[in-house]
């Protein structure tokens, strides 16, 4: 028990910390208590224009318990893990248990939900990377991007990471279970200039449970440096509503915003745009949207939820139908349904490729905008409406014609979702949320 | 002379909190910096912090959940020219000092060790707030109330408020700097804010407002003025124009920007381009830029990190150096930067004080404080006045710029159209996009009703969060692109 790779430094097992902090929650008078708990180590080494520029060493510990006194909670939090400062971390949640107001919803998961057995997703592999190796990593991915493009002349610089840890849930009713995992990436950011002295920056990343699963470091040095000289000589387009391509590592975000309306708070305060949704038909008939929180090495693997709650395989969008929230113990209780195992996020969240690459997908659309980036965050959960600054590239007879910049995309989300014509099968497999791309009927481009 | 004792009083309290418990004096910090020092490095530090936080929210009309949170730990930098070397510990103990210190100084490889005597003094601050303890201010009963009235204030204002959410949260920071040049610097930081948001619904059309506020006091900030019931109006009032707002227009316009936070403008479009690090790198649309003319005449923009109680303040930065009110532009031309010490060194410039981290697992780097444009003469009646055709936005969300290409944006959530010289019918929020060195090149008019912001902004880069302030009179902008929905 409690065999931790990490480096502990002789501090007890994080299975003891959880113990010690329900015991002594329970020994104030504290009706039940879960508490979440972390430990990890990781360093992360940058090189910029081939000399090393920072060597971090991280190490992260943190430690927060929730306490119930029959209907009321509180909760701390502590990076601190002396039994002094886990003592005082404990007292300060019963002290706010005190004054927050009776809620019948509060409490733990229903034992009937919780995970039985914790199978192994197969996500911790360490990576033994001196950091000697690391900036040999890094200098080949930042060269190979200098070395794929005249035109790239300057970078924010290449960055290797390597992290390890063990995440902990425990609860005064007796469930305790760890997850090892590791995660370890390249990243690089370099600018491009045109003959006008403009600047233009782009990234790329890669990032695995398992080292072994990463590409060459060269691949996304050149990827990154592809990215950034493509937009040079971007410039405004005039106002127009046009089909809108989003390439898949921009698609993602639509996703989070639908994930972000159907979770349980947005649902029971209704501010989301999405309330008593589920049932409709919310995109065309072709959609399939799902969570597989168990694919081994998946990013967002995950046996059990932030509360002990079994993950299990789950459909959330059938033929284009809503068929469920994603909600925790307490949002499930107050809007009278059930946990759907999504404390704390969603886990692999997979929307069903079509058969098109992005080339295809350009075709597809014939005139339109392909965006490539978006910033800002003009989203108003409450109403759908939509408007977010992007850059991409305009496209002309299914091909590139120039890059674009300065503009705007507005709709409203409600209208993009419906006006899905087709998902890319160009997966973007690096984070929780997988797409490939997405072609919507009309937008509102912004320009000049 | 005053300053000089508070800080006195500072470092004495931050060394009994911080340094004291585990043993560690002025002999044990000297030999920690011996052990990083070397032949090779520029430049070294130790960053102590330890900080108390807690939060306290309210929905469906009562106090359901708070909570507290405890940090601490130290940070240890070497740095050897471009390079920096970075490890922490959450344990103030010697023997975790002595790993972190050798794990930073293997960035400069081969540097012979060089033990150097390091004459610890004290370093210059500013008092711009009290040591106080925003979490001791009040007592848990009274800070539950304060929530209950403001919901109650919300709610009596219009039946189609349907839902309130308000929270409070206060934090005391008290963090110790020491630097290879035995500088020792310390600050004892409160912070408090309060928000509330609400949700109002007619005709099954829903619509949220927000507002709040705070700075670096404790809890009873709130509770003259009516600070809190105000708030708890100025969401309502928000939600309600939301509720009859029309869709926004598409398209480049004349845009009026209000008084106060709509100055989010100046932090994306001017501010972090102007970033120390950025320019060194020369991966800012400004860089190189120094001396030529980057907006209008009518324009002087600062970043002022000295303004008493301000949430943006500190009496010294994360690097021990004292706050500034710099300038960035003088009627039109660029004048600075803003600089921590690294980049100051590398750049042969001056550091601004603007050194800052979000905690002692961060690296420090240059970042805003208050940033805002001085007023002009023009009343902001005779600016909306002027304009026969555009847009009047009052209120922002958050901004987002690309350092680079030197586009930035920031997100209306109330807005109306101008039509003659008059405001007429609220629009829906909309995202405007425009481009960091020439959008105030077309500044045409300066209002002379210089507001700052109500104290609720938190500026993201690279993953670290700080707070921050901005503010700005009236402004006229000859051309902004506004990204609604209506060709």
């Amino acid at each position: 028990m409690g065999a931790i790779s990490v480096d502990t430094k002789g501090t007890p097992s994080l299975e003891d910390l959880a113990a010690q902090a329900l015991d002594l929650a329970q020994r104030q008078g504290a009706t039940a208590a879960e508490v979440n708990s972390g430990l990890g180590k990781g360093l992360s080494v940058t090189v910029r224009r081939g000399e090393v520029e920072t060597v971090e060493h991280h190490r992260d510990k943190s430690l927060s318990i929730t306490v119930y006194f029959g209907a009321r909670s509180g909760s701390a939090s502590t990076s601190d893990f002396r039994p002094e400062a886990l003592s005082e971390a404990v007292r300060g949640a019963c002290a706010i248990a005190r004054y927050t107001a009776e809620d019948p919803f509060n409490g733990l998961a229903d034992p009937a939900d919780l995970a039985k057995s914790i199978p192994d997703l197969d996500l911790h592999h360490p990576w033994d990377l001196t950091v000697d190796d690391a900036i040999g990593l890094a200098l080949r991915c930042e060269s190979a991007a200098f070395a794929t493009d005249p035109r790239i002349q300057n970078s924010e610089g290449a960055t290797v990471t390597t992290h390890e840890g063990v995440d902990l849930y425990a609860t005064s009713a007796g469930f305790m279970g760890t997850v090892r995992s590791s995660r370890h990436g390249f990243s690089c950011a370099v600018l491009g200039e045109d003959d006008q002295g403009r600047m233009q920056r782009d990234y790329d990343y890669a990032s695995t449970r398992d080292a072994r699963d990463l590409p060459d470091p060269e691949s996304v040095g050149r990827e990154a440096a592809r990215r950034a000289a493509r937009r040079l000589g971007s410039r405004q387009i005039k106002t127009c509503q046009v089909p809108v391509l989003y390439e898949a590592p921009v698609a993602r975000s639509l996703l989070s915003h639908l994930v972000s309306a159907i979770t349980g708070p947005n649902l029971y305060r209704r501010s989301s745009f999405l309330v008593d949704s589920v049932g409709t038909q919310l995109f065309p008939e072709t959609v399939h949207l799902y969570e597989d929180p168990h694919r081994l090495k998946g990013i967002g693997s995950s046996p059990f939820d932030n509360e002990g709650v079994a993950t299990r395989y789950s459909d959330l969008v059938t033929d284009g139908v809503l068929r469920r929230y994603c909600l925790d113990s307490y949002s499930a209780r107050k809007l009278k349904l059930v946990t759907t195992g999504n404390a704390g996020g969603v886990h692999n969240l997979m929307i069903k490729p079509g058969s098109e690459d992005l080339t295809g997908l350009l075709r597809q659309m014939g005139r339109g905008l392909l965006v490539t980036e978006l910033i800002g965050f003009g989203i108003n959960s409450v109403t759908g409406d939509y408007s977010r600054g992007a850059a991409g590239f305009w496209v002309e007879g299914g091909e590139l014609a120039y890059p674009v910049e300065e503009i705007t995309i507005a709709s409203n989300l409600r209208d993009m979702y419906r006006g899905l014509v087709a998902v890319g099968r160009d997966v973007d497999r690096r984070h929780n949320i997988c797409t490939g791309s997405w072609l919507i009927d009309r937008m509102t481009v912004a320009g000049s | 002379m005053a300053t000089d004792i508070s800080h006195a009083q500072n470092l004495e309290k931050a060394q009994e909190f911080l340094l004291t418990p585990a043993g560690i004096g002025a002999g044990e910090l000297e030999q920690v910096m011996g052990r990083i020092l070397s032949s090779k490095l520029d430049y070294a530090d130790l960053y102590f912090q330890y900080s108390r936080q807690e939060s306290w929210s309210l929905e469906e009309g009562q106090v359901k959940s708070g909570s507290r949170h405890i940090e601490q730990g130290v940070g240890v930098r070497a740095i050897a020219g471009e390079k920096t070397g970075f490890a922490y510990s959450d344990e103030i103990i010697m023997p975790a000092l002595l790993d972190a210190a050798q794990a930073a100084r293997a960035i400069a490889r081969g540097g012979q060790e060089k033990p150097q005597a390091i004459a610890v003094h004290s370093g210059h601050s500013l008092a711009l707030y009290a040591p106080c303890d925003p979490l001791s201010s009040l007592e848990d009963t009274a800070k539950v109330a304060l929530l209950e009235k403001v919901e109650q204030e919300a709610r009596r204002q219009d039946p189609r408020v349907k839902q309130v959410m308000a929270s409070l949260g206060g934090s005391q920071e008290t963090v110790l700097v020491m630097r290879s040049d035995g500088v020792m610097a310390a600050d004892i930081r409160p912070l408090v804010r309060l928000n509330v948001s609400v949700i109002v619904e007619q005709d099954g059309r829903r619509e949220h407002g927000s507002s709040g506020g705070g700075g670096r006091t404790d809890y009873g900030y709130f509770l003259t003025e009516e600070r809190a019931l105000g708030y708890a109006r100025e969401a309502v009032r928000q939600a309600l124009v939301n509720l009859e707002a029309a869709p926004a227009p598409a398209g480049t316009m004349q845009v009026v920007l209000g008084p106060g936070w709509p100055g989010i403008l100046l932090h994306e479009a001017i501010g972090h381009g102007l970033e120390g690090d950025f320019n060194r790198k020369g991966t800012s649309a400004f860089a190189g830029r120094l001396g030529e003319k980057i907006a209008s005449a009518a324009c002087t923009v600062v970043d002022d990190g000295t303004l008493p109680g301000r949430r943006g303040s500190l009496n010294v930065d994360d690097e021990g150096t004292p706050t500034q009110n710099t300038v960035l532009i003088e009627r039109g031309i660029l004048k600075g930067y803003l600089q921590d010490r690294m980049n100051a060194r590398l750049m042969g410039m001056a550091p601004t004080g603007n050194g800052r981290r979000e905690s002692y697992a961060h690296l420090p780097m240059p970042r805003m404080t208050n940033t805002y444009m001085l007023a002009g003469e023009t009343p902001p009646e005779e600016i909306i006045g002027s304009v026969k055709k555009g847009l009047y936005a009052v209120n922002f969300g958050g901004g987002q710029v690309d350092i680079t290409s030197g586009k930035f944006v920031f997100s209306a959530s109330e807005a109306y159209l101008i039509e003659n010289g008059r405001i007429g019918r609220p629009v829906r929020g909309a995202t405007l996009i425009g481009s960091g060195p020439e959008v105030l090149t077309r500044v045409s008019m300066v209002g002379n009703d210089l507001a700052l912001d109500s104290g609720v902004g938190t500026c993201g880069k690279d993953g670290q969060s700080v707070p921050v302030g901005v503010g700005q009179p009236t402004l006229r902008i000859d051309g902004l692109t506004v990204g609604g929905t209506e060709e």
